[in-house]
């Protein structure tokens, strides 16, 4: 075997739609199986939360854009001889691609391992595809690539409606959409075109199953299919936004192993070497199928995959790119039987997206071929009924299941609609059409999803009634074994249980109840593992998960000093891979001070999901009848929750109450800082200032409170009927308008109003304290001013232009709140400053979504020195303080995924919306603000900027930077407020007009034409009309594909930063350089 | 469903286990066995090797896409493995009584209800099979309403003289004849043959073919321990004296062990599964292949002309043996799959190639 000695590994960068954890997991496997065989490894990655650019795991991390240009500079600079393009999702793809277009991989002789780059480009051109599929006979979709809208039209002629756009060279269905006719054509062609030169236009397979293999193959022809996926959606919705069930249910044998044959005789004829995912569309009524695709890389499916079979598909391909036969690697779960076999289950997973569309004002709710969702759970269990209510809590969204979730205001006449659209509610509008009196045949009608399905979603809804019933006779008390154990075994919860049986009022304190009765009558789940091969094979795994199906664990609770590890669940905006990184640190920590590790997590786009993280993975909820369902199996020494994000919080309380053994802070403290009165009062007593507030049940408290404080002020209602659910207002008739929007107001809907102060720097601390003495902390600052979402903000660590008085009275601030609440572990607090007047904003007794961030960048691992706090040991205050010493500097930016996200508003505010983040080192701020910049997407404009300032301070705040621009030759175009304004001030531009001004030059003309390079666009007011302007003009530059600022204070230091930086000076140094300038202090 | 009537299945070793009916609603007793298969349980329970014996499904739920009907091809069945339901009875999980496929013609309760066979669902399968791969396949029965029945061992049987047919049967006029030993043959057998221009000789079990007029022959798979083939031994040793091409799938591989002068033996839970890996033996070459058997080849006792054609990557058993000089063959796995992955459907043509061949130089 001819090894390489140095690899080089292309990671995804941010997470975004489309793109998101799984290639943590997938790059981390592969640096561990290159790791094992001592070769050198390399990773370009500037995502800093993940795993795996954590210490040890690749030899080198550069924090840089997974762009050619820097790529080939780190090639050049560190001379590998291999390099692995398939763990970095699409954005690795595609910038090998183009390595390998322009003859980088040669000049610098770097062998490719694995699937050759040309069988890569053979399965994304579409036309090539489709040719090398028919010279094997195996059956494409009708579909025509054009380059050109007339090619479009005629091709969708030839086809016949409806027909599918999809965009070549997209990650996660970009660009595509289905046609019924050609002005819908027309338009969804446009925007395909705008992502990509290639369009494909497709016969619609619209009502055909979806079905998925993950198939490995390694060079000596040797060929498998680790896993099967059905599609509950049938064909038609990205597998993205799927409901997916591993393995196949409603296939026969006939059809399982035809379709896989055809995989396995395509996979050897494209000569892919490693993993890749094939897609079907197979008839419902024959065996007639179409190949949709084929992605020759680990994907999001393939992470699925390896957690549903227990298979590690990103390990062992990265092995077989090394030359490996499959026979000649082990099965890593038996370690004795071979990697050259196929996975059989014995039970299910049920894949679920999530989706957090209510945090876009303006998206379509309609979910297709593109991707929206942010995120996925994956619930195992074994039947359908039992996993797929178990995913339903999982995804966090307040439901209890299918059944007995709070009822929600639906409209009847809407339901046929919103059963045959498909919409991230569907499922439930399934649950709505039973009640409607809708049979199984009537919604299968509507939706097109197997019958099969609907059938088992029947007969939860109809045990749900037989629960029902059994209320009038008395309850819990009349509840029949049988039947509780039935309901278990379909995954009803204790919660359902209590809505069911006790009604829908006090349904916590009567889950209580419910478990109670339902341990007494010895109703509880067993503990079963997931070994790969059905048990035929003992297995020492630590893969569990708990069912209800069942009468013998099969194993015993641990015997040695353990400890729990709750994960974040499911991926959303506000919590990702972050608290990954967090749980991981974690456990590893735990497991380095002597005690077993157990965690509990049920995210399979993480790496803490992977079962040789920990010593025991539990898959299930993070529930408190799920937790605490283990937690009485395993009897550990102590629970960790603050390192799992908001998830284990929320049932901090109740863990407590039932005597579970919670590391560090005290659950009481944990609701005292959670609930804003309660916190709001404390600090208060400890003199500290806070920005006013006040929970307003009327009107007309609001407009006194409002003229107590003055504009502008922080809105936020608890029910809005769309859009964002925070507000800033500016004056009344702004607050008028929004409150328009607050369907209620009312005791039971209050509107929590805050004084919003402006211009205010925003300042994080995050910090470890040990019985309330704070032993280790890091400050970082906001590149904008308070009114961005701090998940959304960019950030600076170490602090920038934050005066050392303000540090020292943020020190003190937070030693006071880690004295009072007794806080041990981590923890994290919020800050406005302005005028060297410091106020709270808000305080979390966990981990911060900046955690790695900061870990990083100091050096100074604080979930390390938490979780040490949290075992008791003693942790010497350290010397923080020199991290300011730091000869480098650290910059977090945020992801945006508005180009995924049809007719959202792509504008920063209150509420956050941005759904990943990098950080990027750098000797400067400026450096390192705009290598993460540019490794979210933006690029240095050639020649053109169009700006809209927005109100009068940010016009004057971007004065200067007009001027700059200006003077290194860049044209501006600007919009009729900010060209007279930069008239006056002596800076010349060009005027173009708003977009309802009708008439040319405007604004919209020249995006869609491509001429500018940058859009400034900073929101000046809620009017309508503004509103309307401002608005499309940003949607325009997302649908363009041109990079949108909506800030000004970013818009300031991205100017400075690029006018003063070219792209040749941005430092290509690895992580261990930068830390090698200083002395270590920690 | 909820009012489905108890069942109990018991163990040799005392085990008693209560489950609900499906199927038939009546007693039965055999080995029981265990299939890691996900699919094809009605290629499965028709696969004649699995006469005499309960079998347990390791996939959690069953049934979802119900039964086809019956599709005739050649006088054969061009769905099934062979014309009835071989199981004494089926073990599962989770029984999905609706169900959902444009091929079925009825549930697979229905199915086994028509065929007498009990069914029993609500078992912890996984417990059970851990329990069979501790301490080996068991006797065992289903008992339904207090009717008992006694254990009853099936391998003490002549099950392959049960399975086997009365007569010689003809099939298709290509231009290969192939003489089809059948000691419980599945269809799919038949179907590979037919689809490669043969005629088929489909003869009984202890027919002595030897008298007949062929260019190949072939062992069927079948039921039970090889050992009790004591004439079909005795004609294949005739054959091994000759030229003519030999292929053996399953029991027919374990025939040819014992015909050469090999010995067989009973494996502790067999292989029954869709996932088994093997390896040419010599090469880096592998396949998936589905198998079911209980017994195999024990490769150290073969004679020094035979060598071991293919090994389990699993655990290192014989998954077929070949002879060094002469066009003799087998498989212990099932090339011609149903259910199972059909990876392995070209030795058919290896086969045939051996047959075109032998008559060239004959």
């Amino acid at each position: 075997m001819n090894k390489p000695n140095k690899v080089l590994i292309l990671g995804s960068g941010a997470l975004k739609i489309g793109e998101a954890g799984e290639f943590d997991y997938s790059g981390s496997q592969a640096l561990k199986a290159l790791k094992e065989e001592g070769i050198r490894t390399i990773l370009i990655n500037p995502n800093i939360a993940t795993v795996q650019t954590s210490d040890d795991i690749a030899d080198d991390v550069y924090f840089l854009p997974v762009t050619p240009y820097f790529v080939e500079e780190v090639i050049k600079k560190e001379q590998p001889d291999g390099i692995l393009v398939a763990f970095g999702g699409q954005t690795a793809l595609n910038c090998a691609v183009a390595l390998y277009r322009a003859g980088v991989f040669e000049k610098y002789h770097v062998r490719v391992l694995g699937t050759p780059v040309q069988s890569i480009i053979d399965t994304e051109d579409r036309d090539i595809f489709k040719e090398k599929l028919d010279q094997i006979g195996v059956l494409t979709a009708r579909s025509e690539a054009v380059t050109t809208m007339e090619d479009a039209l005629a091709a969708a002629e030839r086809i016949g409606f409806p027909i599918i756009v999809r965009a070549a060279f997209a990650l996660g269905g970009l660009g595509s959409g289905f046609a019924n006719n050609m002005d819908e054509l027309r338009a969804l062609a446009q925007k395909a075109f705008s992502t990509s030169d290639q369009i494909l236009v497709e016969e619609s397979l619209k009502g055909w199953k979806e079905v998925e293999y993950e198939v490995v193959r390694d060079q000596f022809n040797n060929c498998i299919t680790v896993c099967n996926m059905e599609n509950f959606d049938p064909i038609g919705i990205h597998t993205g936004e799927s409901i997916v069930v591993a393995p196949s249910q409603t296939l026969s044998n006939r059809e399982y192993h035809k379709l896989r044959s055809i995989g396995i005789k395509t996979i050897r004829h494209l000569g892919i070497v490693g993993e890749c995912n094939i897609q079907y569309a197979l008839d419902p009524h024959s065996e007639e199928y179409r190949v949709i695709e084929v992605n020759a890389r680990l994907s999001r499916s393939s992470a699925l995959a390896s957690k549903a079979t227990g298979y590690p598909l990103a390990f062992v391909a990265a092995k077989l790119s090394l030359g490996y036969s499959l026979a000649e690697l082990k099965n890593s779960v038996t370690q004795t039987t071979s990697a050259f076999f196929e996975p059989s289950l014995d039970y299910l997973v049920v894949k679920l997206p999530r989706w957090d569309l209510g945090k876009f004002s303006g998206v379509q709710r309609q979910i297709g071929s593109a991707m929206k969702s942010v995120g996925e759970v994956m619930a195992i269990g074994k039947t359908f009924e039992e996993a797929v209510q178990k995913g339903l809590r999982m995804l966090d969204t307040g439901r209890r299941g299918f059944v007995a979730n709070k009822p929600e205001p639906i409209d009847l006449a809407d339901l046929d609609r919103l059963l045959s659209e498909p919409n991230e509610e569907r499922i439930f509008a399934i649950n709505e059409a039973f009640q409607a009196g809708y049979d199984v045949e009537r919604v299968y009608e509507l939706t097109r999803i197997d019958r099969w399905f609907l059938q088992r979603l029947y007969g939860i809804y109809q045990l749900s009634l037989q629960l029902a019933s059994t209320r009038q006779q008395g309850g819990l008390d009349a509840l029949d074994t049988d039947l509780l154990r039935q309901a278990k075994k379909s995954g009803f919860s204790d919660q359902q249980l209590a809505v069911q049986l006790l009604g829908p009022a006090e349904v916590k304190a009567n889950e209580m109840l419910v478990r109670a009765r339902r341990k007494a009558l010895g109703v509880v789940p067993v503990v079963k593992q997931i070994d790969t091969l059905a048990a035929e094979f003992p297995a020492q795994t630590n893969y569990l998960y708990l069912t209800y199906h069942g009468t013998e664990n099969d194993l015993e609770p641990e015997t040695d000093k353990s400890v729990v590890v709750l994960g974040s669940g499911v991926y959303r905006i506000g919590s990702s891979v972050e608290f990954d990184w967090c749980g991981v640190n974690a456990a590893q920590t735990v497991n380095e001070e002597g005690y077993k590790s157990i965690i509990i997590n049920y995210n399979p786009e993480t790496v803490s999901t992977d079962y040789d993280v920990s010593d025991r993975l539990y898959f299930e909820e993070l529930s408190y009848e799920r937790v605490m369902d283990i937690l009485d199996f395993e009897e550990p020494q102590g629970v960790i929750l603050s390192t799992g994000g908001q998830i284990p919080n929320n049932i901090a309380t109740r863990l407590e109450a039932a005597g579970a053994p919670i590391l560090g802070t005290a659950a009481s403290r944990i609701d005292e800082a959670e609930n804003r009165h309660k916190f709001s009062s404390i600090m208060d007593e400890l003199g500290i200032a806070q920005p006013r507030w006040s929970e307003l049940t009327t009107m007309e408290a609001i407009y006194d409170f409002v003229k107590q404080v003055g504009f502008p002020v922080l809105i936020r209602p608890s029910y809005v009927l769309s859009g964002a659910a925070m507000n800033v207002v500016s004056n009344p008739r702004e607050l008028e308008e929004y409150l328009k929007l607050a369907a209620e107001v009312s005791a039971e809907y209050p509107v929590v109003v805050s004084q919003f102060i402006q211009d205010a720097k925003e300042i994080e601390l995050d910090a470890v304290a040990d019985k309330g003495e704070i032993v280790s902390y890091a400050i970082s600052e906001h590149v904008e001013f308070a009114g961005v979402h701090s998940g959304d903000a960019t950030m600076y660590y170490p602090p920038q232009r934050v005066y050392v008085g303000t540090v020292r009275k943020l020190k003190v601030i937070a030693e006071k709140i880690a004295k009072r609440f007794q806080i041990s572990g981590p923890f994290n607090i919020q800050f406005l400053e302005k005028n060297r007047e410091i106020r709270v904003i808000e305080c979390n007794l966990r981990a911060s979504r900046s955690f790695p961030f900061v870990s990083k960048v100091s050096g100074n691992n604080l979930i390390k020195k938490a979780t040490k706090v949290l075992l008791g040991q003693h942790v010497d205050r350290d010397a923080s303080e020199l991290v300011y010493d730091l000869p480098f500097v650290g910059v977090k930016a945020s992801q945006f995924s508005f180009t995924r996200l049809q007719g959202a508003d792509p504008v920063l505010r209150v509420d956050m919306t941005s759904t990943g983040e990098v950080g990027c080192l750098g000797d400067t701020a400026e450096e390192a603000l705009l290598k993460s910049l540019l490794s979210v997407g933006y690029r240095i404009p050639e020649k053109t900027v169009l700006m809209s300032s927005g109100p009068l301070t940010s016009k004057v705040a971007l004065l200067e930077s007009a001027q700059v621009l200006v003077q290194r030759g860049y044209t501006i175009y600007a919009t009729h407020g900010t060209h007279s304004f930069f008239a006056e001030n002596g800076v010349p531009s060009s005027l173009v007009y708003w977009p309802d001004e009708l008439q040319e030059p405007n604004a919209l003309t020249y995006l869609r034409e491509r001429k500018i390079d940058l859009v400034i666009n900073i929101p000046k007011n809620t009017t309508k009309g503004e509103l309307d302007n401002d608005y499309k003009i940003r949607r325009t530059a997302v649908d363009f594909n041109i990079p949108l600022i909506t800030n000004a204070r970013l818009a300031k230091a991205f100017i400075h930063a690029f006018t003063t930086l070219k792209l040749e000076d941005l430092s290509i140094k690895s992580w261990k350089e930068f830390k090698a300038q200083t002395e270590p202090v920690l | 469903m909820e009012n489905a009537k108890s069942v109990k299945l018991i163990l040799e070793d005392g085990t008693e286990i209560e489950g609900q009916s499906f199927g038939a609603f009546t007693s039965s007793a055999g080995e029981v066995v265990f299939s890691t298969a996900m699919t094809g349980y009605p290629e499965n329970l028709t696969d004649p090797s699995f006469a005499g014996q309960i079998l347990v499904l390791t996939y959690p739920i069953v049934g979802n896409y119900g039964v086809p009907g019956e599709e005739l091809y050649e006088s054969i069945s061009r769905i099934f493995e062979s014309d009835k339901i071989h199981v004494a009875g089926l073990v599962v999980n989770y029984y999905s009584e609706e169900h959902s496929h444009w091929h079925a013609a009825k549930s697979l309760g229905e199915w086994l209800a028509e065929y007498n066979i009990p069914g029993i669902y609500g078992v912890d399968t996984r417990m059970l099979t851990k329990k069979l791969r501790e301490k080996g396949a068991m006797l065992g029965k289903i008992v339904a309403d207090g009717e008992d029945v006694p254990l009853h061992d099936p391998n003490q049987d002549n099950l392959v003289a049960q399975v086997s047919p009365d007569g010689v049967q003809h099939y298709g006029t290509g231009k290969n004849k192939i003489v089809l030993v059948d000691c419980g043959t599945k269809t799919n057998i038949i179907r590979c043959f037919l689809e490669r221009d043969v005629e088929l000789i489909r003869v009984p079990w202890d027919y002595d073919f030897t008298q007949l007029d062929y260019d190949g022959l072939f062992l069927s798979n079948g039921p039970g321990d090889p050992k009790m083939c004591v004439p079909t031994i005795e004609h294949l040793q005739k054959a091994l004296q000759q030229d003519k091409p030999i292929f053996g799938i399953c029991l027919g591989s374990q025939l040819m062990g014992l015909a050469a002068g090999g010995d067989t033996f009973k494996l502790k839970y067999g292989h029954r599964s869709h996932n088994q890996p093997v390896k040419l033996t010599g090469t880096q070459r592998s396949y998936i292949t589905s198998q079911n058997h209980g017994f195999a080849v024990d490769t150290a006792t073969l004679p020094a002309e035979w060598d071991m054609l293919f090994e389990n990557l699993n655990d290192g058993t014989c998954e077929g043996i070949k002879h060094k000089t002469k066009p003799f063959f087998s498989t212990q796995f099932h090339p011609e799959a149903a259910g199972g992955p059909q990876d392995t459907e070209f030795l058919f043509d290896q086969f045939l190639d051996e047959v075109e061949k032998y008559k060239a130089g004959k």
